[in-house]
């Protein structure tokens, strides 16, 4: 009770800071750091047929997970539960579930006829004793359910926290596997929770660093299958693929999407020199944009397109630089002690997470986009590459244990939560979508 | 030398061979669709030789077990060793003495640094001992270069005695092998 007693006087206290917005009672404010979750109950899903049992606890279970990995909700397990929800449209017993500290009530339905699906929820108060928001329903295909869940969960997250949510996307990423001296190395694709992996390439040619595209149709990623590095470019959907950015004589890597999907920037290295240059996908154009006899590469671009943030040894270390989409003078902007490496623009653009190297750790970490502010979120024997989740608010990352294989990790941008994605196997390089439509 | 020896060098020789090589056995044409190799080192054509004996000096065993077939660098350097630079100039008489071979010279990072930079890193490596061959006489024509940054450790461990190993640039025997 006393928990819940401060954590209420915490809401309060951040409901009286909302001056402007109708008053929400059920409300995280995330940017201030939660320390106690909201405790949440998702009971069992209602099948509104016989053909809608076999999802109905699953739906539940995928939406439990998702709230209770952002660390901002604690689930109350089901053993708990006083109440039963037999019926979607039968009230809710809100004194039941006071009873056992639930705050956030999620119920929902599922109808299932052939292989499509109808999902519905209604998201509940407790403490109130309101619904909150009206009630939501999806419909797609059975294949689809986790979606559904996702969608689900998206819209809880979106509701309490008042952020968009990330629970319905996916993640490019490097499937790892055979001995670390000739790895192969393949393109895959998964749900962000680490389910439903689909491999991509068929491993015969070396793979590294893919990054995706503004609107998730496709990838981009460096393959070894001329003999040296080159860039190439897939349509998600069908898979079909081609090499881009051929500068004759040189290897070029570090492929990245402009925000409008229409060009990338990527790195060219010959003669000792690695330089950033810019290619238009339409045109096939291609435009210069640093011209340093250093190392510039790993750019990405500032969600307005009109930057570029990148890596450079111009100083003697590898530092984080930020420069014009189309090139000239760069700002050094990372001062602290080590080497900084890997910059990513947050989809805010407020925010830049990093890797650092000092003293022999590595680090993810976040500044702001003038340099300021530098956080560090995680520390390793190796951790590098940071990919920020659609909202911002978790980046992922690969953490490769001293003498242990790459695995794919995430992390909130307050540094709290730090969770191993589960993957079948070793991965690397996450590249985080765009929430789906 | 027995046969009995003989056979073991050669086989030895060839396990060093596969262990220098990381492309071979795989790598052959493209991945997935079948696009096309946009005029890469890897035309799909398959040439084979033996790698001789290496008390041959013309051998390529000889090259890769006498001379040696790679040089090192401390972290963070592109900057050849005075050894390295000694192995250079051997390696430089033996490719002018033997023209019919086509060279790749791959340079290699540790696994201390982040994935991307270390490719460029790899390049500068390579890069610079393709330099130093072609100051010491061996055409450019004959010499290309690739990087696969911390893709490919020789020694997969996570000590310094690895990563020391593992920073190098090696030059490889690419093409024009003779039989024998």
């Amino acid at each position: 009770m006393t928990r819940l007693f401060l954590y209420m006087t915490a809401l309060l206290a951040l409901i009286g800071a909302l001056s402007t917005a109708q008053a929400q009672p059920l409300r995280l404010q995330i940017t201030e750091g939660v320390i106690e979750p909201m405790p949440f109950a998702v009971p069992s899903f209602v099948p509104e047929n016989s053909a809608g049992n076999e999802y109905a606890q699953p739906l539940a279970r995928v939406v439990a997970a998702n709230l209770s990995n952002t660390g901002l909700f604690r689930e109350v397990l089901r053993d708990a539960h006083i109440a039963r929800v037999s019926s979607f449209d039968a009230s809710v017993s809100y004194s039941d579930w006071r009873a056992i500290n639930v705050q956030a009530l999620i119920t929902g339905a599922v109808e299932v006829s052939g292989n499509r699906m109808t999902v519905k929820f209604r998201l509940f108060d407790v403490t109130s004793g309101q619904q909150m928001g009206q009630g939501m329903q999806f419909s797609g295909s059975t294949a689809n359910w986790r979606r559904m869940a996702h969608k689900v969960s998206d819209a809880v997250y979106s509701r309490i926290t008042g952020e968009d949510g990330y629970f319905d996307s996916r993640v490019v990423f490097i499937a790892e596997s055979g001995p670390r001296a000739d790895r192969t190395k393949r393109l895959a694709i998964m749900d962000q929770d680490g389910e439903n992996t689909q491999i991509l390439t068929d491993g015969r040619s070396l793979v590294i660093a893919p990054r995706v595209s503004p609107d998730g149709t496709r990838a981009v990623y460096t393959t070894y299958e001329t003999g040296a590095p080159r860039i190439a470019l897939m349509d998600l959907s069908s898979g079909q693929r081609q090499l881009v950015g051929d500068i004759p004589g040189a290897m070029t890597f570090s492929p990245r999407f402009s925000p409008d999907g229409r060009s990338l920037v990527f790195s060219a290295a010959r003669g000792g020199n690695t330089d950033l240059y810019r290619l238009d996908l339409g045109s096939g154009q291609m435009t210069q944009l640093t011209s340093s006899s250093s190392i510039a590469t790993s750019p990405s671009f500032s969600p307005d397109g009109r930057q570029i943030t990148f890596e450079s040894d111009r100083s003697g270390t590898s530092q984080i630089y930020v420069m014009s989409a189309n090139g000239g003078e760069a700002q050094r902007i990372s001062f602290g002690q080590g080497r900084y490496s890997t910059p990513v623009w947050s989809p805010r653009g407020d925010l830049i997470a990093f890797t650092k190297s000092h003293a022999g750790r590595f680090h993810i970490g976040v500044m702001r986009a003038d340099g300021s502010e530098e956080r560090l979120l995680t520390a390793s024997f190796l951790d590098e590459g940071p990919t920020w989740a659609p909202n911002g608010r978790v980046v992922k990352f690969t953490r490769e244990a001293r003498g242990g294989d790459p695995a794919i990790y995430s992390v909130d941008i307050s540094g709290r939560n730090l969770r191993r994605v589960p993957t079948p196997g070793p991965a690397s390089d996450p590249a985080w979508g765009p929430l789906l439509p | 030398m027995n046969l009995t020896t003989k056979t073991l060098l050669v086989l030895a020789t060839l396990a060093l061979a596969a262990c220098n090589n990381p492309r071979a056995g795989g790598g052959f044409g493209a991945d997935g669709d079948g696009f096309g190799n946009g005029g890469g080192f890897n035309d799909g054509g398959i040439t084979s030789g033996s790698l001789g004996d290496p008390n041959d000096p013309n051998s390529i065993a000889h090259f890769q077990q006498r001379i040696g077939d790679r040089v090192f660098f401390t972290t963070d350097s592109s900057s050849l060793t005075e050894e390295g630079r000694s192995t250079l100039s051997a390696q430089a008489r033996w490719l002018s003495a033997n023209p019919q071979f086509d060279i790749v010279i791959e340079g290699h990072a540790d696994e201390r640094g982040t994935r991307e930079y270390n490719v460029s890193l790899g390049e500068r490596r390579a890069s610079a001992t393709m330099q130093y061959l072609i100051s010491q006489g061996v055409s450019s024509n004959r010499l290309r270069t690739v990087s696969y940054g911390k893709e490919r450790p020789v020694e997969a461990c996570p000590e310094q005695r690895c990563w020391d190993l593992n920073r190098r640039a090696v030059t490889t025997i690419a093409g024009g092998g003779r039989t024998s």
